[in-house]
């Protein structure tokens, strides 16, 4: 049978896959994807307590953090595009201009 | 009533005035501007004089008009009113002012025709007028003070008007520095008003006084004596009349309005509108009168010997306000505003004939340089006579009457010494005649010295426009001793119109003596100032020569001269023991160790301080986002932690 902790459970365990994603892969496309991976962490979370206790506002907030999701997708691709376009490269290492 | 309720039009026509010249004057052409000085002041006069005539058709214990225009500073118990208040002391000032200043205004057009800053002149001396009437018909202590103080300004300005000369600008921040050690002592005169009276009105601080007060006690004579340091500086008394003779380096219209006939009077104005608060202060009186003697002869002692022109008349300005602070000073308050008087008329004539000889000669002050103007410059020359009668108190003309009055005063006065103050100002009387006729006799008689070519191509008589103010000034000269004359039983005019304002209590009672002494008085001052006339006469005129023979003398004589001729040294002591120390103080102690190490070392030492951390801190800006993003994890977990480690379960 599975309970809230296994849900839970694996949640996290996505999550901080996610986070290790993103503080170790050099490619921003990666990088984005795992910031996708922590953002479905937090869904499943969301979803897992709206279920358990019985209340929607659960599923209104993943609706929301979907929507957010796309949005970011949308603007991080671009701006990787963009990137991409001045810089011939997606290696996050050599992306230091905020330095100076 | 109503007209008097207008009295306010009289002070803002010259301010407007003012504002339009001072604004868009170097717009205008000169006629504008002309035009707008002209009609400003003309008008205000104007305005003064149907205000003078209501002021009269009243009832005389009723003489008293007062417009609050609008309430200017309040809090909690401190009231200033922005008030407006004409009473017969106020309204024979305003007369003057607005009189001598119109009069001064059409002089100067001729003056200052080929000057430039045509406008800024006329700016500063319409502001000037604004002020004066303000500190003359302020119906309080701070409206006062306003008006001090701006005259105090327009006298800088325009002493420094010539800004490229360097003298001129020193002078001018002279008469500001010293204007402002009296004034330190007039705004703390009224502070310590307000705490005693809770007021600064007039109206409720003089009726009171006596009640409030008793005579002689610290407070009055704290608060008199105070006022009293404000007057000195203003009216250039000892020990702060240094000013006045740097102040001649100003236009010499400047130093016939400014320096001579009204604002160096304000001290005397300040002290007998006071006069219910100095009445009962008897140390006090002793102080005004003993300063006003001393200033008296001192500073006729040193119009001896100068060759300037227009440094004579300063000195002589100094001395004869010592004259009006004497009289003030024995409680003889109609004498001195009556020596104001005569002395505004006699006294702007003589700086306007200066200024007329002056311009004659294409700028020449140094009076080595002139003699013989008397056929050159017949208007000048006679109207400067008639000026310098007056002034050494020849009968007839206006400063006789006057002068005569203080001294009568001083002879017959109940304080203690009064015979000394008579002494002092009579000798004053005879070294004024002979310093006024040296100065007559070497500018007009004889032959023109001077050997530019130039100057003796040019002189000329100056336009109408500027010899007809000297006419009139002189008719005023003359017809001016009309108001001391008896009419009513005991009282001349001037005594029973300003007898409302002196009549407080505690005044002293002036003396009536008997009419042979009093003859006899009169033909005394009449004597020592003859005496003068003559030795001036004998030395300057009949026997040229002499003085020269004089002052080549060695032994005491040339130690008194030189004395003299350097004004007693007063300048050069003042600057060893004030301004030397004060100037090393502030560069040595102030500058370079206070300022250089102490301020700059603690703002440098701040500065370098973060400038040292920052760069210590900014070595954790790698510029990756992947940094960041790892501190923000380990950031949260170390919160989430600690958050588990508080909580515990």
């Amino acid at each position: 049978m599975l309970t809230v902790n296994h849900y839970l459970a694996l949640s996290g365990i996505l999550f901080v896959i996610g986070t290790v994603g993103v503080l170790s892969k050099r490619n921003i496309i990666v990088v984005m994807m795992c910031i996708e991976l922590m953002l479905n962490a937090v869904n499943l979370t969301f979803i897992t307590f709206a279920n358990y206790l019985n209340d929607m506002t659960g599923h209104l907030f993943v609706f929301m953090v979907m929507a957010v999701a796309g949005a970011e997708a949308v603007v991080g691709l671009a701006i990787v595009v963009a990137l991409f376009r001045n810089r011939e490269t997606l290696n996050i290492d050599k992306l230091n201009i905020l330095k100076n | 009533m109503t007209g008097l309720k207008l009295i306010w039009i009289v002070p803002i026509l010259p301010l407007l005035g003012a504002i339009t010249n001072g604004l868009i004057g170097k717009l205008l052409s000169k006629r504008a501007v002309t035009f707008v000085a002209l009609g400003s002041t003309g008008f205000s006069a104007l305005f003064a004089l149907f205000a003078f005539i209501e002021l009269l058709s009243l009832d005389p214990s009723s003489r008293i008009s007062e417009s609050i225009l609008f309430t200017w500073i309040e809090s909690d118990k401190f009231i200033a009113e922005a008030g407006i208040q004409i009473d017969p002391l106020s309204g024979v000032f305003m007369l003057i002012v607005t009189g001598v200043g119109f009069l001064i205004h059409i002089y100067s057009v001729g003056y200052m025709g080929h000057e430039d800053g045509y406008s800024r002149y006329f700016a500063y001396l319409n502001l000037f007028m604004f002020s004066m009437l303000l500190l003359v018909l302020g119906n309080n202590f701070l409206i006062m003070f306003i008006g001090w103080e701006g005259v105090g300004l327009c006298s800088y300005l325009l002493i420094g008007y010539y800004y490229d000369k360097n003298s001129a600008v020193d002078a001018g921040k002279k008469a500001f520095v010293v204007n402002r050690i009296g004034d330190f002592g007039f705004i703390l005169a009224i502070m310590w008003i307000f705490w005693t009276f809770g007021s600064i009105d007039y109206t409720s601080v003089f009726p009171v006084a006596h009640e409030v007060l008793p005579i002689g006690g610290f407070t009055v004579t704290g608060i008199t004596l105070l006022l009293f340091i404000g007057a000195t500086g203003k009216s250039a008394q000892i020990p702060l009349y240094t000013w006045l003779p740097d102040a001649m380096e100003g236009p010499t219209p400047v130093s016939a309005l400014i320096h001579a006939a009204t604002m160096v009077t304000a001290g005397v104005y300040m002290v007998a509108r006071c006069n219910a608060l100095f009445n009962i202060a008897p140390t006090s009186m002793i102080v005004v009168a003993s300063i006003g003697a001393i200033t008296a002869l001192f500073a006729a002692t040193m119009g001896l010997y100068q060759y300037d022109i227009k440094r004579v008349l300063a000195y002589s300005t100094v001395s004869q306000l010592g004259y009006m602070f004497l009289a003030c000073g024995l409680g003889a308050y109609v004498a001195a505003v009556f020596h104001v008087i005569t002395h505004a008329f006699f006294k702007a004539c003589l700086f306007l004939g200066s200024g007329s000889v002056i311009h004659g000669l294409s700028g020449e002050q140094d009076m080595r340089q002139m003699g013989g103007l008397k056929k050159l410059m017949p208007l000048t020359h006679i109207t400067f006579l008639i000026s310098t009668l007056a002034i050494a108190g020849i009968p007839v003309f206006a400063g006789f009457f006057s002068k005569d009055e203080i001294l009568l005063s001083a002879f017959f006065g109940e304080t203690q010494g009064h015979l000394i103050y008579w002494a002092l100002a009579t000798t004053a009387a005879a070294v004024t005649s002979f310093y006024m006729f040296r100065l007559y006799y070497l500018t007009f008689s004889g032959v023109l010295r001077s050997t530019d070519q130039h100057v003796r191509d040019h002189v000329h008589e100056s336009p109408p426009v500027m010899t007809a103010p000297l006419a009139i000034l002189a008719g005023l000269a003359i017809l001016g001793g009309l108001l001391g004359l008896p009419i009513i039983k005991d009282a001349h005019i001037l005594k029973s119109f300003l007898a409302p304002v002196f009549s407080t209590r505690g005044a002293i009672e002036q003396p009536h003596p008997p009419m042979q002494i009093e003859f006899l008085l009169m033909a005394v001052s009449v004597g020592v100032a003859v005496i003068g006339i003559m030795v001036a006469r004998y030395f300057y005129y009949t026997n040229p020569e002499s003085a020269k023979k004089l002052a080549k003398k060695e032994g005491w004589i040339k130690i008194v001269y030189r004395t003299i001729q350097n004004k007693y040294y007063v300048d050069e002591i003042y600057d060893a023991i004030f301004v030397k120390p004060i100037f090393l103080a502030s560069r040595d102690l102030l500058w370079r160790i206070f300022d250089m190490k102490v301020i700059d070392g603690l703002v440098n030492g701040i500065a370098n301080f973060f400038y040292k951390l920052s760069q210590t801190i900014r070595k954790t800006q790698t510029g990756f986002v992947r940094n960041y993003a790892m501190i923000m994890v380990l950031g949260v977990v170390a919160v989430i932690s600690v958050w588990f480690i508080v909580l515990g379960d």
